[in-house]
């Protein structure tokens, strides 16, 4: 039941947004997410997109993970 | 953005934390003799953790545990079976997600009632279920609603819209869930031992971060909200080791690019606007007092409960252990029915239907030939 890929922003109306999950277009609710913007990505879970995926955070992520990786190294 | 998801998957991260996770394990072994016991919450990260290798990986170092988090699991036999009995009804037309058509009752199954010309109709989301009212008003259409607190907002979406268009013939059979008090009755009755928790990454987006201290400053248990790619599942399990070995309960927000240390405030409000707490039976464990959510008063129309005389009788007992290994107390390879009398194509009981269940991940993933 719980949808995880990232699905891409191109359409943003009052309630609803089209948005391109690898190749296919479909409508989701941006009820709990009014700030939405177009080209965000987004993580939609049975037919509503719940969160904003920041690119920053996913970014940091990998930076602590290759930290951790390189201090193992060192 | 791809490009740099991408990489949450990537082979040499991966590799590398798990040399990491495994000196921590055996650190970890050296101080308290055993090896830590994580316990997985939901069951996507069920799922993720057999299809990556993850669970095979740590075998012997890391013991993962699978927690009460798939809603079609916990569901118990009694909601099942009033279910296909609303379904029994030419009046009506049953929608629900796809993860339930196959869940066998006491008798038989939606997929059954379907077969004998039933209408039930898989939607993707609980909204499509009020369009099908809308298209067909000579009929009740009513949607099963399943789930935790990721799943409970979207709930309350349908309900606002059959509400504000006024969709009179459209209602919801609940059965929601809530994570926080299963959690407690486990750490409570303490009959599994887990040390540390992989929060769920998906529930964790409504309900936010701060929503888990009580884990710390009562139970003194840690807690890591992770995603469900190899290297987030990998650096979870390592933080919780870590935080373990230091003896310093916390919880981490782990999955930051998509978990707001708030959670989420709008999914939230529609939660309360339109959901009360009430008492939820789950399989296998029985009614737990405010452990799931029920349909507002002031939206009674709206629940198929008092729209339909439905009364289930007591379900018979079966030799299925879903309601123990939703516990964490044993795991699928020690029921006798498992890869024998029930296999995903002949399912016995829920684990085995879900697409997050334990029995399904294991049989799918960490069954040795
Ligand atoms: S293997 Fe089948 S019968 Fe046994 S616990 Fe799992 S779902 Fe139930």
């Amino acid at each position: 039941m719980c949808v995880g890929v990232p699905a891409k922003i191109i359409k943003v109306d009052e309630y609803s947004a089209v948005v391109d999950v690898m190749g296919s277009k479909m409508t989701v609710g941006i009820i709990f997410i009014p700030e939405v913007k177009l080209d965000d990505y987004v993580i939609v879970h049975a037919g509503q997109a719940m969160s904003i995926v920041d690119e920053e955070y996913a970014k940091a992520s990998i930076e602590e993970w290759r930290k951790m990786v390189n201090d193992r190294d060192a | 953005m791809i490009e740099t998801l991408k990489q949450f998957s990537s082979s040499t991260i991966s590799q590398a934390l798990l040399k990491q996770i495994e000196q921590k394990a055996g650190e970890y072994k050296e101080k308290f003799g055993r090896e830590p016991a994580l316990m997985e919450v939901c069951g996507s990260h069920t799922m993720a953790v057999a299809k990556t290798g993850v669970k095979k990986l740590l075998a012997g170092k890391v013991k993962l545990i699978s927690g009460p988090g798939c809603p079609v699991c916990v569901t118990d036999q009694k909601s099942i079976d009033a279910m296909i009995q609303l379904a029994e009804s030419d009046e009506r037309i049953i929608c629900t997600f796809g993860d339930m058509v196959r869940v066998p009752g006491t008798n038989r199954a939606l997929i059954d009632a379907k077969t004998d010309g039933r209408d039930v109709r898989v939607v993707y989301s609980p909204c499509d279920a009020v369009e099908i009212a809308k298209e067909n008003p000579d009929k009740q259409v009513v949607f099963l609603g399943i789930g935790f607190e990721t799943t409970i907002p979207v709930l309350a979406v349908a309900l606002k819209k059959a509400d504000d268009e006024r969709v009179t013939n459209f209602s919801m059979w609940v059965t929601t869930k809530l994570v926080e008090p299963i959690l407690r009755k486990l750490l409570n009755e303490g009959d599994v031992q887990v040390d540390g928790l992989l929060l769920p990454g998906h529930v964790s987006i409504v309900l936010g971060k701060y929503h888990y201290q009580y884990l710390v400053d009562e139970y003194r248990v840690p807690g890591v909200i992770c995603g469900f790619e190899p290297a987030e599942l990998l650096s979870g399990i390592y933080k919780s080791i870590e935080l373990l070995l230091n003896e310093n309960p916390e919880i981490i927000n782990s999955h930051q690019h998509v978990v707001r240390d708030e959670g989420n405030r709008q999914a939230q409000l529609m939660i309360d606007q339109y959901f009360q707490v009430c008492d939820e039976a789950w399989r296998g464990i029985g009614v737990i007092e405010n452990s799931g959510l029920d349909i507002r008063d002031q939206f009674i129309h709206l629940n198929a409960k008092s729209r339909f005389d439905i009364k289930a009788g007591e379900p018979k007992p079966t030799r299925c252990r879903c309601g123990e290994i939703i516990r964490g107390l044993i795991p699928p390879e020690e029921c006798n029915l498992f890869a024998k009398a029930c296999t995903p194509v002949n399912p016995i009981g829920p684990c085995m239907v879900s697409s997050e269940g334990s029995c399904a991940a294991s049989y799918q993933y960490l069954r040795e030939e």
